[in-house]
């Protein structure tokens, strides 16, 4: 009984190791994206700056844009999108003019990082 | 800023005032400036697309902690791309005309209306026309090209009388030139000169050539678009530009490469070349070679390139010249395939901006930061084509590069990319001024 007691209190603690470094895998890209005053969340920022001369500053363009939001859209929409970008051939419909080019610029860590910043703008 | 004022003339003073101040318009950014700070974290020089973005960046990027001063003699920014439209008659002044008052009002940034006449990077202090000294922890120059007038024989007299005009910084150039095309009779012609790379806006003479000749094509069709280029061949978008001008253009447009300007005639309409015969055409629109801004210049930044551009640390866009001096857009020594556009300029300002917020927060600078470029020309009205990069710091070379495999160029001219263009323009002036 109390052996039982101490494997499973081990056992717990085990999972517990495991369970917090994943879960920070998944959170932290975001939460460092929202968390302002440290240098990843600057980093970020920036990066998705590069996105802005056509998205509008911090992914919201402009009204009656035909260039789209990025800001609130889907995280794997967004990933999606420029995967289909770089698979695009001239051809394809429908017809993309740009972001078949500029999409092979970014790799996809950068994609991940930029996708989950745009993703927590507010619209 | 002329013809905008113009354009209300019918209006009564006083509703004049009033709509002006209800659209925020011009002039009125800067008497809103009723003192001038002594110090400042952040001083901006120049308030194009390079400097205005830092300025706002460098809000944005620190939660508004860091205050910014951008120095800034125009009342309001007119964009040089989209520019060329006013010249096919396509668009007016005012539509690419933008107000500072957004930096001030949304961003909290002290927008002064003056220019900047020294910079002290000893002292670290800016010493502006009007007299005033703002000392600065991280100083910003962004003050585009200097058009080097000098370097064509009679060039400056005939420019100072709005004879032979460059149109290249636009304004109230853009408009006398668009008065003069339209001045001109049916079989005249109008030629452009362009000096050797690199200049501001590579593909943008090509442009201006195409657009003018859509509207001799369709107002005055017997006139001829003459386009004399010093250096070998098209410098951007050529093939795209040459099918254009043989299918589209056919009759109307030549182009004559290995044409470098030596000196102008005003009152005979004649341009004389190095090499080249004389060539003589009713409207003479002739760009001389360009250099750093005239205030990177008097501040001894430009010591790239025979003294004619400004090294930087692409990391940082820190001057090599001068620390804590930043320096931006046109007037940087650019690193390989990184053309000199409004885009680019606006991507040095976010770069550069977030290069200062870390420098500021004692925090380590991006080591891998990110450009893109897009170029789009119009070759009529309507219809456009592009270029297109995204280029990255490479370690190594301490430079930035175009990633291999991306960019490119359009496959043919199309109305889809028009509406982009346009498109691309009101968000790049949001995305810089509001």
């Amino acid at each position: 009984m109390r052996t039982s007691r101490l494997a499973m209190l081990r056992q717990s603690t085990k999972l517990r190791c495991i369970a917090l470094p994943l879960l920070c895998l998944a959170l932290c890209p975001m939460a460092q994206a929202q968390s302002a005053g440290t240098k990843e969340a600057l980093y970020v920022k920036s990066l998705a700056a590069s996105c802005a001369n056509c998205h509008g500053t911090n992914g919201k363009a402009v009204d009656g844009s035909s260039v789209p939001s990025l800001a609130g859209l889907d995280k794997g929409y967004i990933v999606a999108k420029m995967k289909a970008f770089k698979d695009y051939k001239p051809g394809d419909q429908p017809a993309v003019t740009v972001m078949h080019q500029i999409s092979k610029g970014f790799n996809d860590a950068q994609v991940e990082s930029l996708a989950g910043y745009f993703a927590a703008q507010k619209k | 800023m002329n013809t905008h004022l113009h354009s209300f003339s019918g209006f009564k003073r006083r509703s004049f005032l009033q709509s002006s101040a209800a659209l925020g318009l011009l002039g009125l950014a800067g008497c809103a400036t009723t003192s001038i700070p002594s110090k400042a974290k952040v001083v901006v020089i120049g308030g194009g697309y390079g400097g205005a973005t830092a300025a706002k960046y460098v809000r944005l990027l620190s939660d508004n902690k860091i205050d910014v001063v951008l120095i800034e003699p125009e009342a309001a920014f007119i964009s040089c791309p989209i520019s060329n439209l006013v010249l096919s008659g396509g668009k007016q002044i005012g539509d690419l005309t933008t107000s500072y008052a957004g930096l001030s009002r949304n961003y909290g940034i002290t927008v002064v209306k003056d220019y900047a006449s020294a910079i002290d990077t000893t002292k670290k202090a800016v010493t502006l026309a009007g007299g005033a000294t703002i000392a600065y922890d991280k100083l910003v120059v962004s003050p585009g090209v200097e058009l080097m007038f000098g370097s064509i024989e009679g060039l400056k007299d005939a420019n100072a009388s709005g004879q032979v005009l460059q149109a290249w910084k636009a304004g109230a150039e853009t408009v006398a030139l668009r008065r003069q095309l339209e001045a001109m009779p049916d079989g005249g012609v109008y030629a452009i000169t362009i000096p050797e790379a690199p200049y501001r806006c590579p593909p943008g003479p090509y442009e201006r050539a195409s657009v003018i000749a859509g509207y001799f094509k369709a107002a005055k069709p017997r006139s001829k678009v003459l386009i004399l280029d010093a250096n070998p061949d098209v410098t951007s978008k050529g093939p795209l530009f040459k099918k254009v001008w043989a299918e589209q253009y056919k009759g109307i447009v030549e182009y004559r490469g290995q044409h470098k300007a030596t000196a102008v005639d005003a009152k005979a309409g004649i341009i004389k070349f190095d090499v080249q015969d004389d060539v003589k055409a009713n409207v003479l629109n002739v760009l001389p070679a360009m250099r750093a801004g005239t205030i990177a210049v008097q501040a001894g930044l430009n010591n790239q390139a025979n003294n004619r551009w400004c090294g930087v640390n692409y990391l940082t866009f820190e001057s090599t010249a001068a620390k804590d001096v930043h320096v931006l857009g046109d007037s940087i020594q650019v690193a390989p395939a990184m053309p000199k556009s409004g885009h680019m300029a606006n991507n040095h300002g976010k770069v550069a901006a977030a290069a200062i917020v870390a420098q500021l927060s004692g925090w380590d600078v991006n080591p891998a930061p990110m450009l893109t470029n897009t170029c789009y020309s119009f070759v009529d009205n309507k219809s456009v084509i592009h270029v297109a990069s995204v280029h990255e710091y490479v370690v190594a070379e301490k430079t930035f590069k175009a990633v291999p495999g991306s960019g490119g160029v359009s496959t043919g001219p199309t109305e889809l990319e028009g509406v982009y263009a346009l498109n691309w323009a009101s968000n790049i002036w949001a995305d810089t001024l509001a």
